[in-house]
């Protein structure tokens, strides 16, 4: 099943690398994984989301509450969250495409924030598989290049990670 | 006043009481050498390789119970270590390895003698820093030291460079230190002690099950009274070794792989478990599929939550110090007006002595050659069950487990998670100059030994009078057993050609040298080299090439499916 997991963790040099190096020495799986300081700059915050039974899925939280730079760890699908990502695409604009991918952008509440004569760059955010929907909507050749952030998480309502 | 980095380093050593650092000088420690020079608080030994500097560290730390302390150069001083540090981690042992580093400018640049430390070790370490500032350098120490010994132990890696060793600052060593990111649980949860209490009580077929967390944790004392108290039959993984009285009639011996056949039926059989500070490994339960063909409820004691319902689905996890929820299970007994069910153990009882009846221990004592297990025997004899004990890795390793029969804890020093042939001379230096007066015994085999041969120098240098025990069968003892069970006898590789002449090998090096090919010499020899009480004797002993070490669990079996000699 798919997890997204927070992580609370000292803004070391380093620590990404023991997040990372720890998925891939006990073979867990990692969909993606974002990360970036937080209001107090000491502290980055992490989101992880990766699959696996419920036993893996256990020890990854186990195993990432043992790392000496972690402060705190949640498993946000364990409740209410919401989960948002950004994605940046330059699509072809060319000729009945140009009017077309205007209107997909539109419809997909995107907004172009680079225009030349030839390609449009759209800003999209939502959770991804409204992401991958947009994909699967305009035509596989007017894409020219796609770029994605990985999932961000947050819990709702009074559902706080903090020190 | 400002000093230097290095001298900060060597103050910090200080301030933590530490007696011997285990070393090998280079350029991006000189430094720190020149300033240990300048002192006489803290001693330094230097070995002959730095894999042996972190054994010698690591043997300290399991024999004293403190944090043992290594100091090699950036680079291949580093490289040489990761086999100890890895080693370390693997049993839990604290450590703080203090590790040179190119000056900040070069760092990244390809330098001469220039590893990522830090991320090298990554793997294989609790935790480690890169030290980039002078000020952070008592700070820095004083969490290296901490996380060392705190929760689960493990070994630190300070990975300090050369130029902030150079640098000056203000020295003051932190007296307390709190980490928010670090916060290990202790105190065992009251509710589930109580829950594993019931479970206990209504149990019909009860089992002990302690790992190297009893060692680890200091929980001997506990331990033992409670499993008196229940009247439980208790074994203990290789680690644990020592946590309960070997001599008790209600231990079973060792579990596991070469565990006796009563230890492991008790385990496969039981009804409740409770497992203390142990893991559940593959070297221990074997295939764990098979482990749950039988139904049974399993109570979990460890103070790291991940070896909990890792490998094997618990019933009663209790996260806490051994020690503290141990003296807490007992208080609660004690509070409580259950009993254990005592028809329905006087029954498993009679069982267990069935399973022990098999002597599943027993070897040829007719034969004409030196049986291994015979050495052992008498070794414990001479020594009176007294001696510190380091191995190597192999078949002699297994015999000392179950032949050396543990009174105590701490004085069995063994690489039981890696199994890092090569480690038990190293140890048995640390475990000499942490215990100076008592008796240090390394059992070995002609190819471990090889593997840092080279300590015999150290081993005169510091005139160390380790008694060093060979079961010589000019093979790779287990590598040839797996070959001969499971490869149809190809012994591809594990025949020791060419070995040297042990007896003038140790004497070039200034020690005593001894050959016994003779079952009958074995007690003699033993007895004499034990008076020798200042000397390091080597003795070669000429064994059976044959035999085979039993019970044993093939791979991927279950704990009934044990092959019986």
């Amino acid at each position: 099943m798919r997890h997204i997991i927070s992580v609370l963790l000292e803004n070391e040099p380093g620590a990404l690398s023991r997040v990372s190096g720890l998925f891939s020495a006990r073979g867990y799986n990692i969909e993606s994984l974002t990360v970036a300081p937080t209001e107090d700059p000491t502290m980055s915050r992490m989101t992880i989301v990766t699959n696996g039974s419920d036993d893996v899925i256990e020890q990854i939280n186990k195993q990432l509450n043992k790392l000496v730079d972690v402060v705190k760890v949640i498993d946000l699908s364990e409740g209410e969250h919401i989960e948002r990502e950004l994605m940046l695409v330059k699509v072809r604009a060319v000729g009945k495409d140009r009017e077309e991918m205007k209107r997909m952008a539109d419809i997909f509440r995107g907004r172009i924030i680079d225009v030349t004569d030839r390609d449009y760059t759209i800003e999209l955010t939502g959770s991804g598989s409204k992401l991958d929907a947009f994909l699967k909507a305009v035509s596989r050749d007017a894409i020219l290049e796609t770029v994605r952030t990985g999932a961000s998480g947050i819990g709702r309502g009074d559902r706080v990670l903090k020190l | 006043m400002e000093i230097s980095g290095a001298e900060i380093v060597v103050r910090c050593l200080q301030e933590e009481n530490v007696d011997y650092v285990f070393g090998y000088p280079g350029g991006a420690v000189l430094f720190i050498y020149d300033e240990l020079f300048r002192q006489n608080k803290v001693k330094h030994v230097l070995v002959r390789h730095e894999q042996a500097a972190v054994h010698a560290a690591d043997g300290y730390a399991r024999a004293s119970g403190r944090v043992g302390v290594a100091l090699v150069t950036s680079g291949p001083g580093v490289t040489n270590a990761v086999t100890g540090i890895a080693t370390a981690y693997m049993d839990s042992i604290p450590l703080v390895v203090v590790t040179g580093q190119v000056p900040t400018h070069a760092i990244g640049q390809d330098a001469f003698q220039e590893v990522d430390t830090v991320g090298i070790t990554r793997p294989c370490v609790k935790h480690n820093f890169l030290v980039k500032d002078v000020h952070d350098i008592a700070g820095t120490m004083k969490k290296a030291f901490f996380v060392a010994a705190s929760g689960r132990p493990g070994p630190i890696v300070v990975d300090i460079p050369k130029d902030v060793t150079a640098a000056k600052a203000a020295f003051e060593y932190p007296a307390t230190i709190s980490m928010r990111s670090y916060n290990p649980v202790t105190k065992g949860h009251g509710g589930q002690i109580k829950k594993a209490l019931s479970l206990l009580m209504h149990a019909e077929r009860p089992m002990v099950y302690t790992g190297g967390g009893v060692v680890l944790g200091g929980a001997t004392k506990e331990l033992t009274q409670l499993v008196r108290k229940l009247g439980f039959p208790c074994t203990s993984t290789l680690m644990g070794l020592g946590g309960y009285p070997a001599s008790d009639g209600q231990f079973l011996g060792m579990l596991g792989m070469h565990g006796t056949y009563e230890a492991n039926m008790a385990m496969q059989h039981c009804d409740v478990l409770l497992a203390i500070g142990a893991r559940f490994d593959d070297r221990v339960i074997g295939n764990p599929r098979h482990f749950f063909d039988e139904k049974r409820r399993i109570i979990h004691i460890d103070i790291d939550p991940s070896s909990i319902s890792k490998r094997v689905r618990v019933d009663v996890p209790i996260v806490g110090d051994v020690r503290d929820v141990l003296q807490e299970l007992s208080k609660q007994l004690g509070a409580s007006t259950a009993k254990p069910d005592a028809s329905a153990l006087k029954t498993w009882w009679a069982q267990i002595e069935l399973w022990r009846a098999r002597d599943s221990l027993k070897y040829d004592r007719s034969s004409p050659l030196i049986k291994p297990q015979y050495v052992i025997q008498k070794l414990h004899e001479v020594t009176k069950g007294e001696a510190y004990i380091t191995s190597d890795v192999g078949q002699h390793q297994m015999w000392a487990a179950q032949f050396y029969k543990f009174e105590k804890p701490r004085r069995w020093i063994n690489s039981g998670g890696l199994g890092t042939m090569g480690f038990g001379m190293p140890a048995a230096m640390g475990v000499q100059l942490a215990h100076p007066k008592e008796t240090v015994v390394c059992v070995t085999g002609e190819s471990s030994i090889m593997m840092c041969i080279q300590e015999l120098s150290t081993c005169k240098q510091y005139r160390l009078p380790l008694k060093i025990i060979s079961l010589n069968n000019r093979y790779m003892g287990m590598v040839r057993q797996w070959q001969e069970f499971f490869h149809g006898n190809r012994y591809a590789e594990s025949y020791m050609d060419a070995l040297p002449d042990f007896v003038r090998l140790a004497e070039s090096f200034g020690h005593v040298g001894m050959r016994i090919e003779k079952p009958a010499d074995v007690e003699g020899a033993l007895a004499e080299a034990f008076k020798r009480k200042n000397e390091l004797v080597f003795m070669d002993f000429v064994t059976d090439q044959a035999e085979n070490v039993y019970p044993m669990i093939p791979g991927g079996k279950g704990l009934s499916e044990m092959i019986l000699v």
